[in-house]
């Protein structure tokens, strides 16, 4: 459509979102130059894990999880691990802790790159996919691979293989790495830290919609890290919890449009989680590299528009690089390789930060260790309400902007949140109607 | 990557239906054939990497997930009629996946159990392979797909040959490996003996059982496995178990898991 309508009135709608991973849609109405309804529809099909894991053993969790997602099968084995050995009241040993951080930085490595190169410049650049992008400029896309490929090597070495890895159990893992397999990770992760400081450079050239966003910012927080795999759990607003903590408070509700859960946080309605609220909240906790590449890109210490999330990704993304080179000088292969865990009855929780954001597990075990009740609530779900409200501020300040365009603006606006309808289901086309 | 191409180039769709991504995911995962692969194919769809929406026919489709809805049983047959070449990929696709599990329970209980509104929830009482729906003419399994054997199929399908694929068991792959077995060395229950080859023998080189994601092999003799899991003190229940995973659904893991129902003591 290349006619401009009067803006007073319409409908965007998107069927079949693009470059997210899953299936949902999305429509805008607006009325009288005022947006109205926004619905974030998640068609994706039930797939009942926390029904069909009623009845297996504790030690099942991380392999079961894993499937929810195949962008972030570390993010639920991780989550699950803790929330079991929660319950049965054990904790892992310290190497085998860094180990766990080394696969997850694998994970956020690979996500990220897939993410920024192929999923969301894209959209900055006005092209369709990363292939067209390609065509004109094949060194972004280049680069994105190679990242994504040092990602998946760590994943590969430390898991056994990138999706759904096989080394992951409860109490830790099956086989350490030898010290000379994890070594041999840092030649291609020094090239990734500085490919990854070249898209940090790329993408900050980008130009932006004029958006801020008076979030709600909920991430995990540590005293010595950038949060991963471990923290508290901390917000904008002066949340500090347990993992049990948030599971208490955040509360979902089941809408007829969405195979996924509406989450609310303390009877408030919006929060979010993932980079911006991560970056938020956890900033200083940065290295330098990453913190000074953050500074050349313009970003303070705190980000609010939702489009320069591909910046904080990307400067996580160095992060998780430079991590995984300092966890590689470190390693020592934990011997044994995990501790047993020994299934009793029990409540557990269990919360870590996946690519997207915040994942939280809880378990209830009987006296065999078999799980009696499992409660998985994943970033895009928390998400999906700041998505709808995002979605009405950029269309209330794009109301200029032709119907394609305005309908492209409002798919970028989903992809901003990296969001994982996959995982949400238990999520996107895009609809802009005016009228 | 210099494949066989042909003019005009074929067309891709990949397709996705109840599933993680994670076998969608293994195509973008070739870092170092992607660009030869999307230069010696035309993508029509593709939902995961581009907003572009070719319309079909398609060449190719590669299918990922189970039908779990009716409005998917529709979709499926769409699909296959407008695709010249349908290839399944992954556990989901050729055996219904982990979602499958409901297939041994009550579905209602399920969504009951996971939603608020049941009524809201349309869906399928099982979930069910490809296959069951639509001819198939190439089945590539695991949980996620090997992808070395998705990089054989495409180059096979543009070839215009027979993708070659094994259907032995993970054993083979163990010895070509020369990794220890973990079933007769360290009495770990393992599926390998009856599990399809295709990941390279993963969880037995890091000590650990194989959990049989890769599916039935062609001539997977599972009630020997079980008698000798059972030897080993495995329960029936944790017989059943194993076979009862992510290709629950597959006919040779079905019948087995099926043959441990029997309550017996303890779990």
């Amino acid at each position: 459509m290349t006619h401009q309508r009067p803006a007073s009135d319409r409908t965007v709608q998107v069927e079949g979102l693009a470059r997210v991973e899953g299936e949902g849609s999305l429509r805008v109405e607006v009325r009288d130059g005022t947006v109205g309804m926004v619905e974030l529809e998640i068609f994706e099909p039930p797939r009942y894990f926390e029904a069909l894991l009623r009845g297996r053993r504790h030690s099942e969790a991380p392999d079961i999880t894993a499937r929810i997602c195949g962008i972030c099968p570390v993010a639920y084995q991780m989550s699950a691990c803790l929330a079991i050995e929660d319950a049965c009241k054990v904790a892992v040993t310290e190497r085998i802790a860094a180990l766990r951080r080394l696969i997850y930085c694998g994970e956020w490595i690979q996500s990220h790159a897939l993410h920024i190169h192929f999923l969301h410049a894209p959209d900055f650049l006005g092209y369709q996919d990363a292939v067209e992008l390609a065509e004109v400029d094949p060194l972004p896309v280049q680069r994105g691979l190679e990242i994504k490929r040092a990602g998946n090597l760590v994943m590969e070495t430390v898991g056994g293989r990138a999706i759904h890895p096989v080394n992951v159990r409860v109490g830790g893992f099956y086989k350490a790495p030898s010290p000379e397999e994890i070594a041999a990770l840092a030649e291609p992760l020094l090239r990734a830290r500085e490919s990854a400081l070249a898209s940090v450079e790329w993408v900050a050239g980008f130009e932006f919609p004029d958006i801020e966003v008076d979030y709600r910012f909920v991430s995990l927080r540590h005293p010595q890290h950038y949060p991963i795999e471990s923290g508290r759990i901390a917000s904008s607003d002066g949340l500090d919890l347990d993992a049990a903590g948030i599971s208490e408070l955040v509360v979902e509700e089941h809408v007829k449009r969405s195979t996924a859960l509406h989450a609310r946080l303390g009877g408030k309605d919006t929060y979010l989680t993932g980079p911006l609220a991560r970056y938020a909240l956890n900033s200083a906790q940065l290295p330098p590299i990453a913190r000074e590449a953050a500074a050349a890109a313009g970003l303070g210490a705190v980000c609010n528009n939702p489009f320069r999330s591909i910046i904080v990704r990307a400067v996580e993304l160095v992060f998780a690089c430079d991590e995984a080179l300092r966890l590689i000088a470190a390693y020592e292969p934990p011997d044994p390789p995990s501790v047993t865990v020994e299934g009793t009855a029990g409540v557990g929780h269990g919360a870590t930060e996946a690519p997207r954001g915040l994942l939280f597990h809880r378990y209830e075990l009987d006296d065999n260790g078999l799980i009696l009740a499992a409660r998985i609530v994943p970033p895009t779900s928390q998400n999906q309400l700041s998505i709808e409200a995002d979605l009405r501020q950029v269309v209330q300040a794009s109301l200029s902007l032709p119907d394609e365009e305005l309908a492209w603006r409002c798919e970028q606006t989903v992809r901003n949140f990296d969001p994982c309808i996959s995982c949400a289901a238990h999520f996107l086309d895009v609809t802009v109607e005016r009228r | 990557m210099s494949a066989v191409t042909t003019s005009p180039r074929t067309t891709l769709a990949v397709w996705k239906f109840a599933s993680c991504d994670g076998c969608q995911l293994s195509l973008l995962d070739c870092e170092d054939e992607f660009l030869g692969i999307v230069g010696a194919v035309q993508i029509s769809h593709f939902t995961e990497l581009s907003r572009a929406e070719g319309e079909g026919p398609y060449d190719l489709s590669l299918v990922e997930g189970s039908i779990t809805t009716a409005q998917d049983a529709e979709r499926i047959r769409a699909i296959r009629k407008a695709s010249s070449r349908l290839v399944t990929i992954g556990a989901c696709a050729t055996s219904g996946g982990i979602q499958a599990l409901r297939n041994y329970a009550d579905v209602g209980e399920y969504t009951a159990a996971v939603y608020a509104h049941p009524e809201y929830i349309s869906t399928l009482e099982q979930s069910t392979a490809i296959s069951d729906h639509v001819p198939v003419d190439f089945e590539l399994h695991g949980c996620p797909i090997n992808r070395h054997q998705l990089l054989e199929v495409l180059t096979a399908c543009l070839a215009g040959r027979r993708p070659v694929i094994p259907g032995h068991s993970v054993c083979q792959e163990c010895k070509a490996r020369g990794a220890v077995c973990v079933l007769v060395a360290h009495g770990t229950p393992c599926l390998g003996p009856v599990t399809r080859a295709g990941c390279g023998a993963l969880c037995p080189a890091v000590d650990r059982g194989c959990y049989g994601c890769f599916g039935p092999a062609d001539t997977a003799n599972t009630s020997s496995l079980a008698r000798q899991l059972a030897a080993l003190g495995t329960t029936r229940v944790d017989v059943s178990r194993l076979f009862r995973n992510f290709n629950a659904g597959a006919p040779a893991f079905r019948e087995e898991s099926l043959s441990h129902d029997t309550p017996e003591t303890g779990v």
